[in-house]
């Protein structure tokens, strides 16, 4: 049923199925597009925008974020422009403002790659999650995984975090440790902690709001 | 029940004509009537009350039945609110208070004298304007939109008839296809209201041809940019013509459920649109088979939650499914893939009550207006340092200087002109350098701001360009739903940058991290909200560079907001020695006697301001950036001078 268009990713011809996303479609050609809150199998967030590309169409330029963006036949892709590196590392700098360089998993090799200064836009903040970015990862992959989310964001804004909701955390968190896993901060652990293994996210609040 | 009576149900074109020709023969056109706004400007300003007075009023001299009292919407000059109008003369009254009541009525209705004290004075030339038409602040604007919200009473669906309301539905539904909607509006080349400016017919035409049923229509009346109010005034004064056009949208694209969504702290446009919509279904031309034809529709209101990105046409879509409102992260227009998925025309308060005045006046009179590709008029939220404030209905078009100096009056207490804001809290500034630009969809791209919802606050020399760029990345800060990581992030650094700039601990490099930071929200980021962040503070980068030089490396604020960069001093020349400012001051900071100069121990001085504020003499004064006199200690006051009361 679905078509199959063709485009330029990186001045190479590809092909693509119809209503696949420019992250797909790359992927599948064997072209790397960063990521940080993307994440196989889960519903593309488009939340980090690190995944973001230029797009030429109808003679413009435009910076689209690729997990989310539907190929189109004849589009044409460009991955890895200046400004498209620079706007990845400063994206990884602003990411980082609660962290600082106190980080893991792949945002430490991102930041590596890119020549991020983690530490550049550092700031005190009085919230407590310090190394979590808030990409939703854990929240999207406890939500698809267990019909169920024992975790979420509550607030708005600068004010947005991750809390555990205890009651349905009760029965999920002992025998599954997605949120874990998919945690590209090293934000969240697992193992060491009580019984049974609540992912530990300090913003405990009681119940769900 | 209706107050109205039994509603008389209009099943043709003709039902409608029937009805208002009833209604018009029932009011004489020379009968004296009086209408006072009760819209929430005028409210705030009593307006109430004076109703109340003059119920009572023609209660005790009996003119109860030879009078027509009348309750309207808002005519845009609320700050000379609460306004009166006298018919059948049209004499406009303002600032009216309870008390004067007794005398309009016996002067103005009576004896149909003119009350020369309650006219409204030109505060240049000093003269009393009679009409509307004579006020410089209405003579140049173009009131398609707001006209009739004076003639209103937005409770009252039988005025709105009067008015040949409700006409355009009939010509819609009974002499033209859907299809000739859509073109009708497409030739008027009507673009959306709302600030994006996107062709509205083409928005109509990609629903009407998208795949899925059912298909849905919006109103969007989340106004929440600080200043604005003229959607609010729209749906509180003439909430049937936004219904109107809402009804016709439908028709043209096939939708049979449509939305008004209105923010929760309006609750004037909440009931009136409520009302509305109640009205129009007892009438017959809501609901089931329109006018008795077989089109369908149900309207509902849905009111919002008080979230400014809400207002965003995704994440409005998102607030009525229930869940908490944040732009779709696809790349698919809502026209095709909207409200539960299914194709969704949403568009803003003034873009529909714009189309029964196309179908009925015609799309070739409407091009008329304004120019080549941005047709019609605009409403503007004109506010901040100008003479006259309020809401101005003005052709595309027309020049900035136009607009600020003609209508505006001008700048307060003569002052310069600085720059003016347009488009909300995204939107950038303007210097005076291109003050003659038409005001139009692409002149205000092109000049880094936007049209926006049409707010236009103008600021005057006494600005700080850093301060204020500041004020509206706080706005947007606390208003950001904080799911993208540059725009959450983003705005949190700027704010923070802004802030150390404004402090005096600006460094060199800050210049260059605001702009990395803007330019990288700029591009990368979702929604509007987002992407129109960085506006006002690259505007301020562009046009008022000099003013981030000297916070920085001259420590200097040259128009003296930033607290820590400025000094208080008393002039020994000026001080009274009155010891006023002596007594008020709440850190003890200021020295002296009553025969003795007065002056500032800096040490202990917390920078409110209140010496400032308070004294009569101007002798207090704000240094920036320049050193502070040694302390005159022992000076006897040169007392010469006559203290004046500050104005305001």
């Amino acid at each position: 049923m679905s078509k199959v268009i063709s485009l330029q990713i990186d001045d190479k011809e590809i092909k693509a199925k119809e209503g696949a996303t420019i992250l797909e479609a790359a992927k599948h050609a064997g072209v790397e597009i960063p990521t940080l809150c993307f994440y196989e199998g889960l519903e593309p967030y488009g939340a980090c925008r690190f995944c973001s590309v230029e797009i030429e169409r109808g003679g413009r330029n435009q910076v689209v974020a690729s997990c989310c963006y539907s190929v189109e036949d004849g589009l044409k892709v460009k991955t890895k422009t200046p400004k498209i590196t620079k706007m990845r590392k400063t994206i990884l700098e602003l990411a980082a403002v609660r962290s600082g360089k106190d980080v893991s998993g792949r945002m430490l090799a991102l930041a590596n790659e890119y020549n991020a200064n983690l530490s550049r836009f550092k700031m005190k903040t009085p919230l407590p999650q310090k190394k979590c970015i808030l990409c939703g990862l854990c929240v999207r992959r406890c939500t698809e995984a267990n019909w169920e989310s024992a975790i979420g964001f509550i607030g708005r804004g600068i004010y947005r975090r991750i809390a555990l909701f205890p009651m349905p955390a009760a029965g999920l968190c002992s025998t599954c440790h997605y949120c874990a896993d998919v945690c590209p901060t090293g934000r969240i652990t697992t193992g060491s902690g009580p019984h049974p293994p609540f992912p530990r996210v300090d913003d405990v609040i009681a119940g769900r709001e | 029940m209706n107050e109205l009576g039994t509603p008389k149900l209009v099943r043709s074109p003709k039902d409608l004509e029937n009805l208002r020709e009833e209604i018009k023969s029932e009011r004489k056109p020379n009968k004296s009537g009086i209408s006072v706004c009760v819209s929430t400007g005028c409210v705030a300003l009593d307006a109430p009350k004076v109703k109340e007075a003059f119920m009572a009023e023609l209660e005790k001299q009996g003119l109860r039945d030879q009078v027509e009292f009348k309750e309207t919407g808002c005519l845009g000059f609320c700050e000379q609110g609460p306004r009166v109008t006298i018919y059948p003369e049209e004499i406009c009254y303002f600032k009216v208070k309870p008390e004067d009541v007794p005398e309009i009525i016996s002067q103005s209705i009576v004896q149909k004298k003119v009350l020369e004290r309650l006219l409204y004075k030109d505060p240049t030339t000093g003269k009393r304007a009679k009409k509307l038409e004579d006020i410089a602040f209405y003579k140049y604007q173009q009131r398609l939109l707001l006209e009739n919200n004076a003639k209103i009473d937005p409770k009252n669906i039988e005025d709105y008839i009067a008015l040949g309301g409700y006409s355009a539905l009939a010509r819609v539904l009974f002499e033209k296809t859907p299809e000739e909607v859509v073109e009708e509006v497409k030739k008027s080349k009507l673009r959306g209201r709302g600030g994006g400016g996107f062709p509205t017919a083409l928005k109509w035409e990609t629903t009407r041809n998208a795949p899925g049923k059912p298909k849905y229509v919006i109103v969007n009346c989340d106004e929440g940019d600080p200043g604005a109010f003229m959607d609010r005034s729209l749906m509180e004064g003439n909430p049937h013509s936004v219904l109107e056009g809402l009804i016709i949208g439908a028709y043209a694209v096939g939708a049979h459920e449509g939305f008004v969504y209105v923010r929760e702290e309006y609750p004037i446009a909440v009931e009136n649109i409520g009302i509305a919509i109640k009205q129009a279904e007892e009438y017959g031309l809501l609901g089931w088979g329109i006018m008795g034809s077989s089109f369908n529709l149900r309207v509902r209101v849905h009111k919002g939650a008080g979230a400014f990105v809400s207002g965003e046409s995704s994440a409005l879509m998102t607030a009525i499914e229930g869940r908490v409102g944040e732009p779709k992260p696809k790349y698919i227009h809502t026209a095709t893939k909207g409200l539960w998925d299914k194709p969704t025309v949403l568009n803003n308060v003034k873009t529909w009550a714009t189309i029964p005045l196309i179908i009925l006046k015609g799309a070739d009179w409407f091009k008329g207006i304004g120019t080549q590709d941005n047709t019609g008029t605009m409403i503007f939220s004109l506010v901040g340092k100008v003479k006259n404030t309020g809401l101005v209905e003005v052709p595309m078009g027309m020049s900035l200087r136009d607009l600020i100096f003609k209508i505006g009056g001008g700048i307060r207490n003569d002052k310069k002109f600085k720059a003016v804001q347009i488009g909300g809290p995204s939107g950038g500034f303007i210097p005076e350098e291109h003050l003659d630009i038409p005001v139009d969809y692409d002149e205000l791209v092109r000049v880094g701001s936007m049209m926006g919802s049409g707010g236009m606050v103008v600021m005057d020399e006494d600005t700080c360009m850093v301060d204020v760029a500041k004020y509206f990345v706080d706005f947007l800060l606390e208003e950001s739903c904080g799911k993208c990581i540059p725009c959450r992030e983003g705005l949190r650094v700027l704010s923070n940058t802004l802030g150390n700039i404004c402090a005096g601990k600006g460094k060199a490099e800050d210049i260059q991290t605001t702009e990395e930071i803007a330019e990288t929200m700029k591009e990368s980021l979702l929604c509007a909200l987002g992407r129109t962040a960085a506006n006002p503070v690259l505007t301020s980068l562009k046009y008022f560079g000099e003013d981030w030089e000297q916070h920085i490396k001259e420590k200097r604020c040259k128009a003296n907001v930033c607290k820590a960069l400025i000094d208080f001093y008393i002039d020994p020349e000026k001080c009274q020695a009155c010891q006023l400012c002596l007594a008020e001051c709440p850190s003890g900071a200021i020295q002296g006697d009553k025969d003795q100069v007065h002056w500032i121990d800096q040490e202990k001085c917390i920078k409110c301001g209140t010496c400032y504020e308070i004294c009569s003499f101007h002798a207090v004064q704000k240094l920036s950036g320049e050193p502070i006199p040694p302390e005159p200690k022992g000076i006897k006051p040169n007392r010469k001078l006559k203290g004046e009361k500050k104005n305001e």
